[in-house]
């Protein structure tokens, strides 16, 4: 008998501040106005998606000592824009990426809650951990924790928050009445919690949501990261969409879940992925081809350039060739409040390898700068796309994925409208909402449910 | 044509249904009938304190506007923010980004947390001599504005010719140095419509000298405690005169005298919200009530305390608005679209 066909995961992710967005297309609206978020989540939802996504970003990124101008700039708070949209969605999951740095467990607990509250059921946390002292200059702490501790502080505060969650079980409140007291426990709330990072108590002031606690995301890359993630989340927002990495991803971090007595569907695996979409897959290819000199302009291969060579390169040209000076290796970085920097471990012996490439396929920079930046994750007609998203999903590279459109607030229309209504045909997605929380569209337990499976056992 | 009275109301007051004020129905079916009556402006209170008797829970009031303000289109939004506990860089861009969810319909009634309650819950420091919690709230309130006014209104360019999205000499890191905090950097938010939403602070007659400060130096709007005509009459002039001295405006100030108020709603007069103007009985009593203060003190309009806001807000919108409208003290729908409209504030420059 051949294993049953697994049901797909969608989510959109709202076009972000980086150079994924092609905001000088003539179609681009603001990413700012509340109108832009209202139309980019009713088509999600239209699309029956599983939830909307926000990254998140305490501080506007600079380079060379100067605001980063080149992409979009800003974005607003969080929770004031999920807490907006869950009045005009219904169903929609509203998913807030959330530092686990700069802000405090109880703050961020209420906020959770009174957006569960708000939305009846539909919120999300992604835990993020971004430490750096630049981001720290905007709060009260500044930089004050250090690279290694900072899963130590995610993993208390999403303990102490889950203990917030918890004060309340639900049947506290008694039936609305004309006089006397409202709580059969007056301690309803009550917390203590002490430990390396946090040290509080009190009574928490937001009776139980109706998911009970959101469900948790989490997005770090690292050893620790994937630790924390096996342990804690629901789902993972990865940055692994591609067949391979996407098995190999999936399949290291399912494999952590057992240490922690958790099984393989208590965790999901959603990467960010781009998508390019025609009538056929070659206009597909033809049209992601050109997105992607729009995305990367002779300014902003320069400004990627200095990723890797931490040098001001405004002298050089886009079109010509790479600079023979090599990169400077030390620790103070021109880019900053960028998680990505921190992926070229090794710039010298990256650079070494773009000369090569780039003398090999005889590449300008801006060349190089888009052959070696990522391409659209999938690229082609309707049917292309839907086939290769269900085979991704079935072939366990995932288990759905997190769309990023470049185009705001629009992106999401053509996928919408042809891609999905193929992938209900097929019986991998949705036609329509089974329940009306976030849980339910994920299919993850109520956490009372899994707390009492875990005292069963 | 008497001179407009500006009217708004706190909608703290659950009325004893503290399953219900859970709900997002709860707040948008109220602040949607409030809208019905043109009122200036809703405030929605707080505390991280423990749940009290008369209220299961609190929910935050940034969120619960947020979630009223795409199904209402003029009544303004105030939530109570407290920054004690809290990062001023964060409620800064959480009002901003409320002025941009409900396109400049946002203002701050600033709060501090002051009880023995609060500290612990959030950690990290212990209860404050007054003194200092108002000061440092001043600061949060310096602190926000100069990061609401951190984007000049113009900065998002799209250069397409130059591939520049914004014009980054108009952004402005604040770099704001206080004794509890410090911020850097411009705002995360673009310039909120309202350039800045309105601060609005309470204030009573025998408060401290710093929460005098705070209003004379930061507010837009002082909803104000007092117990007879003439100690609104003083407070208010020593207010404007106050204000003039910080170097402000003092035709930009208005003053609302909180009363609690009891339509037949509430249980009793024992359930009254403590206010120093109390008022029970018929709507259409409360409009002469109010018409004589406005007239007899020179203050612009009352913040009304409802002990049941489900039960008392009816009666407000039915009864006391149509009764200040004949006596043509209220205007007969909104003239304007932003708060600042409501309240006849200026748009300030930038
Ligand atoms: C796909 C992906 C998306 C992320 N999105 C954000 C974000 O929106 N905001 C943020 O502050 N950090 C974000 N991060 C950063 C991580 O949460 C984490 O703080 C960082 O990667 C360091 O942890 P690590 O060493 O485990 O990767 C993201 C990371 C990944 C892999």
């Amino acid at each position: 008998m051949s294993k049953p066909l697994k049901q797909i995961h969608l989510a959109a992710h709202f076009p972000g501040v980086n150079n994924t967005t092609v905001w000088s297309d003539p179609r681009a609206g603001s990413n700012i106005e509340f109108s832009s978020f209202v139309h980019f989540a009713q088509t999600a939802e239209r699309a029956k998606f599983d939830f909307l996504f926000l990254a998140e970003g305490l501080r506007l990124r600079e380079q060379g000592g100067q605001i980063y101008d080149l992409d979009v700039v800003g974005r607003p708070d969080t929770f004031t824009v999920l807490a907006a949209l869950a009045a005009v969605t219904e169903h929609l999951g509203l998913t807030g990426t959330i530092n686990s740095t700069f802000n405090e467990p109880y703050e961020v607990a209420r906020q959770f809650a009174s957006l569960d509250h708000l939305s009846g059921g539909r919120s999300a946390w992604n835990v993020v951990t971004s430490w750096d002292a630049f981001t720290g200059e905007n709060f009260r702490r500044g930089g004050f924790l250090p690279q290694e501790e900072r899963y130590s502080r995610a993993k208390e505060f999403l303990a102490a928050a889950n203990e917030l969650f918890d004060s309340w079980h639900g049947d506290e409140i008694l039936a609305d009445q004309e006089t006397g007291t409202f709580l059969r426990d007056a301690k309803a709330g009550a917390f203590v919690h002490t430990g390396q990072h946090f040290d509080i108590h009190g009574q928490f002031n937001v009776p139980r949501s109706p998911q009970g606690r959101p469900v948790i995301f989490q997005a770090g890359d690292s050893e620790e990261g994937r630790e924390f993630a096996a342990s804690e989340a629901d789902a993972i927002f990865s940055r692994h969409a591609t067949l391979e990495a996407g098995q190999a991803f999936y399949t290291d971090v399912k494999n952590r879940l057992a240490g922690y007595g958790r099984r393989h569907d208590q965790l999901l695996i959603l990467p960010a992925a781009t998508f390019t979409l025609a009538d056929t897959d070659a206009e597909a290819e033809e049209l992601a081809r050109e997105v992607r000199r729009q995305q990367v302009s002779g300014a902003t291969a320069l400004k990627h350039l200095e990723f890797v060579w931490n040098r001001d390169l405004s002298s050089y040209d886009p079109d010509g060739p790479l600079p023979d000076i090599d990169p400077d290796v030390s620790d103070n970085h021109i880019s900053k409040g960028r998680a990505q920097v921190r992926m070229y471990r090794d710039p010298l012996a990256t650079a070494r390898e773009w000369r090569e490439l780039a003398a090999a396929n005889n590449w300008s920079i801006r060349d190089l700068v888009i052959e070696t930046g990522n391409r659209q994750n999938f690229i082609g007609s309707a049917e292309t796309i839907a086939r290769t998203i269900n085979e991704f999903v079935q072939a366990d590279a995932s288990d759905g994925f997190i769309l990023v459109p470049h185009i705001t607030p629009t992106g999401l229309h053509e996928f919408a409208d042809k891609v999905v209504p193929l992938l209900q045909e097929q019986g991998v997605f949705r036609t329509e909402y089974e329940g009306p929380t976030l849980r339910d569209h994920l299919g993850l337990a109520h956490p009372d449910d899994v707390r009492d499976e875990r005292v069963a056992s | 044509m008497p001179r407009e009275l500006h009217l708004s109301l706190a909608l703290d007051g659950t009325g004893h249904r503290p399953a219900e004020s859970l709900a997002a129905a709860h707040w948008t079916d109220l602040i949607g009938l409030a809208e019905q009556g043109a009122l200036d402006f809703v405030t929605v209170g707080d505390s991280p304190a423990p749940p009290h008797d008369d209220s299961a829970g609190r929910l935050d009031p940034v969120a619960v506007l947020a979630r009223a303000a795409p199904l209402t289109t003029r009544i303004g939004l105030v939530p109570a923010v407290s920054t004690t506990h809290t990062e001023p860089f964060r409620t800064s861009t959480a009002l901003a980004t409320l002025d941009h969810v409900s396109e400049g319909r946002a203002g701050w009634l600033v709060d501090v947390s002051s009880t023995e309650a609060e500290a612990p819950a959030v950690g990290g420091r212990g209860v404050a001599p007054a003194a200092e919690l108002w000061a440092e709230v001043a600061d949060a309130a310096e602190g926000a504005v100069r990061l609401w006014e951190s984007w000049e209104g113009d900065a998002e360019t799209r250069d397409g010719a130059t591939g520049r999205f914004i014009d980054r000499e108009r952004l402005h890191h604040i770099d704001f140095e206080g004794p509890h905090f410090s911020v850097r950097s411009p705002s995360n938010v673009p310039r909120p419509p309202q350039g800045r939403p309105p601060i609005a602070v309470a204030l009573d007659v025998h408060d401290s000298d710093g929460q005098w400060e705070l209003a004379a130096s930061h507010a837009d709007v002082v909803l104000l405690d007092a117990d007879q005509p003439s100690t609104a009459w003083l407070a208010r002039a020593a207010l404007l005169r106050r204000a003039a001295e910080a170097g402000r405006d003092p035709e930009a100030l208005r003053v609302l005298v909180r009363a609690a108020v009891d339509l037949g709603g509430g249980t009793g007069p024992g359930a009254l919200p403590p206010a120093e103007l109390r008022f029970t009985g018929a709507a259409a009593d409360l409009a002469g009530l109010l018409a004589d203060w406005h007239e007899t003190t020179g203050v612009d309009g009352f913040h009304l305390f409802p002990t049941s806001a489900p039960a008392d807000l009816p009666a407000v919108v039915h009864d006391l608005v149509p009764a200040l409208r004949e006596r043509s003290l209220f205007r007969a729908d909104y003239t304007g679209r932003t708060l600042r409209d409501h309240l006849g504030l200026p748009r300030p420059a930038g």
